[in-house]
């Protein structure tokens, strides 16, 4: 095919589209701006609405409602044992779910007038790009920007080519419920899949490299999903590392510590990593570095005037709703207004049962810092709505500043942690005090009080 | 005794100055610098200069980058003990690592550790909300130089209004003293004017927005200040400088052999010099505070020169004590600095009295604006032969318009023809006042 001479120019090539693509090239749209998406897959959602957020969170949902129905015995009701059915639980989860999602997506994408190109998109220069794969085209443009996102990280140790063997991406479409699984990584995707396997029936053994879960994290949040990863898991391997991977016909076998044990399955969740190789960029101005992050500055502009960056490719945290603000910022920027990526709070959730979520400043991050800080919690056995859901096993905890009392953090743990942290997130991001939470009346009995219980004790 | 860190703070760097952009940062972290030693390079709104080490000793922390603006007081670079050891390294080092990570180095203030005062919170994100946050983008102010006033210090919309304003603009970099913050409040606060917002001119047709330079804001700064302070009278005048263009085209070849540029500037300087000391109120200032009229005892004389990167005002010293030729050397050299942006803060500060020589450019006059806190300018356009009465016969002469522009509130109409006179006479008749040159 003789494309070659047909160049094609738009205002803004924005290739990924996934969430940070999306957001900036709907925003570009908005603002006037002729806006294309080059996507391999030919259609907007990415990482996160195929293989990550949205699919994951389905399975869990399904896994605590799994939970309930067990933790409902206590109540005196008894669904008896649950029966589930693989290919029903994955029909509902790609056609009710993502397939609706995505049709939605196309659909804002027509009305923008957003197209969305075919294909693996490769620099030429810093104005122009081709299209190989199933489009084949040349584009020039104003303004690219790159919002190629993720992949799972797969260290060589670990590289055994099996079915057996599987990553994020593929644990996600449920082939089986394995009756062994080992999940390696006891990040937030190790202990969110592995909480689905266990939920489905799976013994799943997870082992950690470090001495805790969600490295990182405060300890104190931690200390209830690390309670009840061990009573839904097996087995959890703190400071252990998993070197090789040998495939048996009983199985993968790995040596853990002294011993070599024999699993059905493998998930190996030891992180993401951001995904520029192939992209072209020598021919441009823009260098990702050793980890293939793109550098960009507050704009998400990169080192090269014409190319921008949002999303996982600019790096930590890798997560979609960042990469959507960030799409947006420049948008707005190349659009010539005035905007800049300058949050202040990037919330984080661990989707387990129980949920951890946290905003802004850490304890962790502020003794590692020495920073001064006050901190406030509120445990959820004090909880009203707490104990009518049976769900005392709950922390929220506020970061203040001592001297002006603004909240610099928040921290939960707990059942809907995750809704929870918005408003936390609010105070950080508006600068509120802790003073303005306690003050702020909440509905009762919720556990949105937990928040205003925490801020007022730095009230007495 | 213990260790002790010692920050080095932007001094002061001169009447006026209140900011400096950081152009490069000479050393790094952990690096034994010697006492006067080059730290930094600044550009302030006039020049690049060098800022040389204070002391010796070892650098703990640089908190400044490439880029950065910084206001005068500022810590810019923090240092270990001055011998460098560290058996002691107790409490103060680890104060200072508390200022050390959280956050790019763009949104990082550092507090100084000997001494924080300030009840905002010191590191981390400014405290305002994001339509906030958006506000001071458009504006174009620094947040973390805005003291909030909202609860927990929290930055409103309406201080992000009020240092936008022109006026305000030196508050809030002055340094939390209470003399920095007389010192600036005084004459500036009432003259206060709200601009109106402006339409969306993008209704219209397309538009592109650019930033102001450095330079270029501190000079819309400085303009809007004078022409709003100072209520501005300009006397016009004409000077025969026939006999003196002849001296100078004579001349010109004689002062080209001892490498030095003759141009009517020099005389202008000269003349200038010499009727500032017959009429010492407009080598002044004017103190409104005080209610007092500030006469300066010494006559450094400002010169305007176009640049590419704007206008900037060179100042020669002691114009009055020099000979002619001596003015014209530095004058050739100085203009020759300004627009390599080579000068030095001397080069460009404590000046008394400013002449502008817009005639290589054309026009037949303009009235210029006061180089605030001075009390007077000397506008002159380009000389052209003309026809002169003399006597009953009409002979061509060459005529230099000029323009004297002076605040009114020191000087009445009559003080400023009188001084222009004395300028005008000097010009007309050269070789009378050639030993006084």
């Amino acid at each position: 095919m003789v494309m070659g001479d047909l160049v094609r120019e738009v205002d803004v090539a924005v290739i990924g589209g996934g969430p940070g693509g999306y957001s900036a090239a709907f925003r570009c749209a908005e603002l006037g701006l002729e806006t294309v998406v080059i996507d391999d897959g030919k259609r907007l959602g990415g990482a996160c609405l195929y293989e990550g957020c949205i699919p994951s969170k389905a399975l869990l949902h399904v896994a605590a409602v799994l939970g309930d129905a067990e933790r409902v015995r206590e109540c005196g009701v008894d669904f008896g044992e649950p029966r589930v059915s693989l290919d029903a639980l994955r029909k509902w989860k790609s056609e009710r779910v993502i397939g609706r999602l995505a049709r939605g997506l196309a659909g804002v994408a027509r009305s923008k007038n957003v197209e969305v190109v075919g294909g693996r998109a490769v620099f030429e220069e810093s104005r122009g790009l081709r299209v190989e794969g199933d489009e084949p085209q040349k584009i020039r443009f104003r303004h690219a920007v790159i919002a190629t996102g993720s992949a799972p990280s797969r260290p060589s140790g670990l590289a055994l080519a099996s079915e057996r063997v599987m990553d994020s991406t593929a644990a996600l479409e449920v082939p089986e419920v394995p009756e062994r699984l080992l999940v390696i990584g006891g990040g937030y995707i190790g202990l969110e899949l592995g909480q689905v396997y266990a939920a489905l029936g799976s013994r799943v053994t997870l082992v950690e490299m470090t001495e805790g879960l969600l490295p990182g994290v405060d300890r104190d949040l931690v200390q209830p999903l690390a309670r009840r990863c061990e009573r839904l898991f097996a087995e959890v391997r703190l400071g252990t590392t998993v070197t090789a991977l040998r495939e048996t016909p009983a199985g993968v076998e790995v040596t853990l510590g002294a011993s070599p044990a024999t699993f059905d399955r493998v998930l190996v969740a030891v992180g993401r990593r951001a995904r520029t190789d192939g992209l072209g960029l020598d021919t441009t101005r823009a260098r990702p570095d050793g980890r293939g992050v793109l550098a960009v500055d507050e704009r998400g502009c990169t080192a090269d005037p014409h190319l921008w960056a949002v999303g996982d490719v600019t790096g930590e945290p890798m997560l979609a709703h960042r990469a959507m603000r960030q799409g947006k910022v420049v948008a707005e920027a190349i659009a010539g207004r005035p905007a800049a990526y300058d949050n202040a709070a990037v919330p984080a959730v661990v989707f387990t049962d129980p949920e951890v979520a946290w905003c802004g400043l850490t304890e962790a991050e502020a003794q590692r810092t020495g920073r001064d800080v006050k901190i406030a919690k509120f445990q959820w056995a004090a909880s009203g709505r707490a104990a009518t859901l049976g769900r005392a096993d709950g922390l929220t905890k506020v970061i203040v500043d001592p001297q002006s009392g603004r909240v610099l953090g928040v921290g939960i743990v707990g059942l809907g942690a995750g809704e929870l942290i918005g408003e936390g997130t609010l105070a950080v991001e508006a600068a509120l005090t802790a003073e303005d939470l306690a003050v702020t009346i909440h509905t009762h009995p919720t556990l949105s009080e937990s928040l205003m219980e925490a801020a007022e004790t730095l009230l007495r | 005794m213990g260790a002790m860190a010692r920050a080095f703070r932007l001094p002061d760097l001169g009447e006026g100055l209140t900011e400096a952009e950081i152009v490069k940062v000479l050393v790094r972290e952990g690096d034994l610098v010697g006492e006067d030693a080059p730290l930094l390079e600044v550009e302030t709104d006039k020049a690049q200069v060098e800022i040389p080490s204070p002391m010796g000793g070892r650098v703990e922390r640089i908190h400044v980058q490439a880029g950065q603006t910084v206001k005068v007081g500022d810590v810019l670079v923090t240092f270990a003990d001055s011998e460098g050891t560290r058996e002691a390294g107790g409490a103060t080092p680890q104060l200072n690592n508390a200022f050390a990570r959280g956050g790019p180095p763009s949104l990082t203030r550092t507090a100084e550790p000997a001494r924080v005062t300030s009840s905002r919170a010191g590191i981390g994100p400014v405290p305002a909300t994001p339509a906030t946050r958006r506000l001071a983008r458009e504006l174009s102010v620094d947040l973390r130089a805005v003291r909030g006033t909202g609860p927990g210090g929290r930055v409103t919309d309406d201080d992000v209004r009020a240092a936008a304003s022109p006026t305000s603009r030196p508050t809030p970099g002055a340094p939390p003293t209470d003399e920095g913050e007389r010192a600036a409040a005084k004459p500036l606060a009432a003259v206060g004017i709200e601009p109106p917002p402006l339409p969306r001119f993008e209704q219209w047709g397309p538009v592109e927005r650019q930033p102001l330079s450095h330079l270029r804001r501190t000079i819309a700064e400085r303009m809007t200040l004078a022409a709003t302070l100072i209520p501005h009278v300009t006397h016009f005048d004409r000077a025969d400088i026939t006999d003196l263009d002849a001296i100078i085209t004579r001349s010109v070849e004689p002062a080209r052999q001892r490498e030095i540029t003759l141009t009517l500037t020099s005389f202008l300087l000269k003349a200038a010099a010499l009727a500032l000391g017959e009429h010492p109120r407009f080598n002044a200032s004017l103190d409104p505070a005080a209610g007092e009229l500030i006469l300066k005892r010494y006559c450094h004389l400002g010169v305007a020169v176009a640049t590419d990167r704007g206008l900037i005002v060179p100042v020669i010293r002691d114009v009055d004590r020099k000979p002619v030729l001596e003015v014209a050397r530095e004058l050739t050299a100085l203009a020759q600095r300004v627009r390599e942006g080579k000068a030095s803060l001397d080069d460009l500060r404590g000046g008394t009295f400013t002449i502008t020589n817009i005639g290589t450019l054309g026009g037949t006059g303009a009235i210029p604006i006061i180089n605030y806190p001075e009390v007077a300018i000397l506008g002159v356009a380009r000389a052209r032969r003309e026809a002169v009465v003399r006597g009953d016969a009409i002979v061509p002469r060459l005529l230099l318009p000029m323009t004297l522009t002076f605040d009114h509130r020191v000087a009445d109409g009559a003080d400023g023809a009188r001084f222009a006179g004395a300028i005008v006479r000097r010009l007309e008749s050269p070789e009378q006042l050639l030993l006084e040159w």
